[in-house]
């Protein structure tokens, strides 16, 4: 058995097929003790299969995932003791109470009776939900179910967190207060492995994987993403007839891509040298523009160039 | 495996229970209704009872008797044999459950004004029916004796009134004969089978359908700790509904307890345990409530009725049936409840049903342990 870090994760060529299809194709990564690793994708792009095979369990059809030093096929109910899991769907008892609830994940994790109460306590004061031990959790609204779900989930101080989708359907404010929390765990220095389909949750995290079709397409810090995404430069053009703007663009030697943002225009050039030019073409078919100025490209055009392949040099591993 | 995850296990499974108000009325009611329902649907009367007749007089009056036999609806005249053996061979087999021995001085008999005695031989392995064809026979015995002896007496002018028709019932297979007493035992059973079944199918399967398994499999706890944390509350229930039954058979029904509490207790409870675990086992499997229900009730309700020996004498089954009467649980348990009641048996007594249960119950835990996966798909 390779024990290597307790906290990190390794994931090696990792297939899953269900039947012909294959959800999961051939990915390969690591985390770092204490990151926050978000995983991002597209519907059905393979983020929770892989999530569950981490978790043992579902067995990969091929290549090899070691989660707190221990093998998924091999060791799953070793791993069980060193993770914590908060699945996609809400999946605590909706008809037991708040404190039946960790009490009863508490008595899985075998958290020592000596410690229970204070880690009840603790798991009650970061979800916020002291005053309400004896609602019924099915009661509760949404923010504070994913909240009292990781209380559950981390109840036995786990040095790895896998959280899937944990804000989906929450409020804003919620959403703060729960990557507040992710934050708080990870400078604790636990492994945080989470996944989201919110772009700004995804500035949250440390590093990115971009998933697609069950492939890995991208992996680095947000900020390398944005930047490796985009091969040239990103303009942001606004001017009035925007239709023709297009067209005329779209004819423009030099112009890589035209996408609309808005009432303004996206351009993807290979060199910004290249603006006054595009200027003046417009220009001289009576466009007026208003203003063309680089842009940092946000993590959204880097998700959109990403996925639909488009004016992205899709480095798969970036160097970091 | 750990007793405190076995017991958190159960712990939650109580709450649960208890906070799910209507379930628990159900599962309360259910061995009052059933036991009522079946205790007395199956007394319901039985038409067409098969009748062997050995006439040995061959004369006109005996004619007679029997075709008033042959006229009631209650029998069927299947045939009439002239020796004593065919009569006995057609009781064994089965191919009648009444037959009727007319004496050959019987008009003698009747013309002279003597008492005559007819013999009716049932076939007493079917309590009930028995109970019922010598109710009838009697009925129609007694109204043939009562036209004879209104002629007599016209005839005759003679002053005292003598019952000259009396039927001698010989009971084959069980002597005692008092049908209640060995339906209700037979019914508790049927009633208990079905009842466990539908405690334990649902509770698993619940999990997987509202996806509180996913988290639940997350955790270190094991398939062991899972069905015998399960197990624990659903035994108390069961239990409950057990005394219950038993109650009802004692007190509404009226059968004889002749056995210990303690016996009775045990003997249930290993009955108990080995239905639960056939219900976790079945919820194991289908991950579907609606699945899991109806093939409970598949494999608990109609097999224990008809397969136990409750409805058929066991070794009165076709050969290529009997072997799969092991299976059915209620099969030893009806055994042990009939003798406990009636003949007040204790546990040594008792060994060879209770060993069979105890194996049964450990298979069934077993099969569901081993068919629980801790993961999906
Ligand atoms: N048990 C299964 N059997 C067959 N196909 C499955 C199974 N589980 C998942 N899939 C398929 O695998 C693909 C990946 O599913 P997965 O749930 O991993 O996607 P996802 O990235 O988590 O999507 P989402 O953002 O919608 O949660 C989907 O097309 C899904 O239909
Ligand atoms: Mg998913």
């Amino acid at each position: 058995m390779t024990r290597s870090n307790g906290n990190s994760v390794e994931v090696e060529n990792l297939v899953k097929r269900f039947g012909d299809f294959t959800a999961v194709d051939r990915i390969s990564f690591q985390t770092r003790t204490g990151e926050v690793f978000g995983f991002l994708g597209p519907n059905g792009s393979g983020k929770s299969t892989t999530i569950r095979i981490l978790c043992g369990l579902l067995r990969p059809t091929s290549g090899r995932a070691i989660v707190a030093g221990y093998d998924v096929v091999q060791s799953p109910e070793l791993i069980r003791r060193n993770i914590g899991y908060m699945s996609q769907k809400f999946s605590l008892y909706a008809d037991l109470t708040v404190f039946e609830n960790l009490r009863f994940y508490a008595g899985m994790y075998g958290v020592p009776a000596a410690e229970l109460r204070g880690r009840i306590d603790w798991a009650l004061e970061m979800a916020g939900l002291r005053g309400r031990e004896s609602n019924l959790t099915g009661t509760l609204a949404g923010g504070w179910k994913q909240r009292l779900a990781l209380g559950c989930a981390v109840l036995h101080r786990p040095p790895i967190v896998f959280l899937d989708e944990p804000t989906s359907g929450v409020d804003p404010l919620s959403r703060r207060l729960f990557w507040e929390l992710i934050q708080r765990m990870s400078g604790d220095g636990v492994t945080i492995f989470v996944t989201t389909h919110y772009m700004d949750e995804a500035e949250y995290c440390n590093r990115l994987a971009l998933m697609n079709g069950g492939k890995l397409i991208a992996l680095g810090t947000p900020t390398e993403l944005k930047l490796g995404s985009i091969q040239g430069w990103l303009l942001l053009l606004e001017c009035d007839r925007l239709g023709e703007a297009i067209e005329r663009l779209r004819r423009f030697d030099g112009v890589r891509d035209v996408a609309v943002f808005g009432n303004a225009l996206h351009l993807v050039v290979s060199d910004a040298a290249a603006a006054p030019a595009i200027r003046a073409a417009l220009e001289a078919d009576a466009i007026s523009v208003t203003s063309l100025q680089p842009i940092r490209p946000s993590l959204e055009d880097a998700f959109v160039a990403l996925t639909t392949g488009r004016g992205a040099n899709c480095p798969s591993e970036l160097p970091s | 495996m750990s007793l405190r995850r076995l017991l958190a296990v159960s712990r939650k499974e109580v709450f649960q229970v208890l906070r799910d108000f209507r379930s628990l009325l159900i599962v309360l009611l259910m061995p009052l209704m059933l036991m009522t329902v079946l205790g007395y649907g199956i007394n319901l009367d039985t038409r067409h009872i098969r009748v062997f007749a050995f006439d040995r007089e061959g004369s006109p009056a005996s004619q007679d008797l029997l075709k008033r036999f042959e006229s009631s609806e209650y029998f069927d005249l299947v045939a009439t044999v002239t020796d004593y053996r065919a009569l006995a061979a057609a009781l064994d087999d089965g191919r009648c459950q009444l037959a009727i021995v007319i004496p050959h001085d019987f008009s003698a008999r009747l013309h002279d004004g003597r008492p005559v005695n007819v013999q009716a031989l049932v076939d007493g392995s079917d309590a009930n029916t028995a109970e019922l064809a010598i109710g009838y026979a009697q009925g129609v015995l007694g109204a043939y004796g009562a036209t004879v002896q209104a002629d007599y007496l016209r005839k005759s002018n003679a002053p005292t009134v003598n019952p000259v028709l009396s039927v001698e019932v010989r009971t084959w297979f069980n002597e005692d004969l008092e049908s209640k007493n060995f339906i209700v035992p037979g019914v508790a059973a049927i009633v208990m089978a079905v009842i466990g079944v539908l405690l334990t199918s649902l509770t698993i399967a619940r999990e997987w359908e509202r996806g509180t398994m996913e988290q639940l499999i997350s955790t270190p706890v094991t398939a062991l700790e899972i069905v015998i944390g399960k197990l624990l509350p659903y035994f108390a229930l069961g239990m409950l509904d057990t005394a219950v039954c038993a109650a009802i058979a004692v007190w509404w029904f009226e059968v004889p307890f002749r056995g210990s509490l303690a016996t009775l207790a045990v003997g249930s409870g290993i009955y108990l345990t080995a239905i639960l675990g056939l219900g976790f086992w079945i919820s194991v499997v289908t991950k579907n409530q609606l699945a899991a229900s109806q093939i409970g009730l598949v494999a608990t309700f109609l097999p224990s009725f008809l397969l136990s020996g409750f409805t058929f004498p066991i070794e009165q089954m076709p050969l290529g049936v009997q072997p799969f009467t092991y299976v059915i649980a209620a099969r030893y348990y009806i055994v042990i409840l009939k003798s406990v009641f009636l003949r007040g048996s204790g546990l040594g007594a008792l060994a060879g049903p209770l060993i069979a249960l105890v194996a049964y119950a450990l298979i069934m835990v077993f099969l569901a342990k081993r068919s629980f996966h801790k993961s999906l798909a």
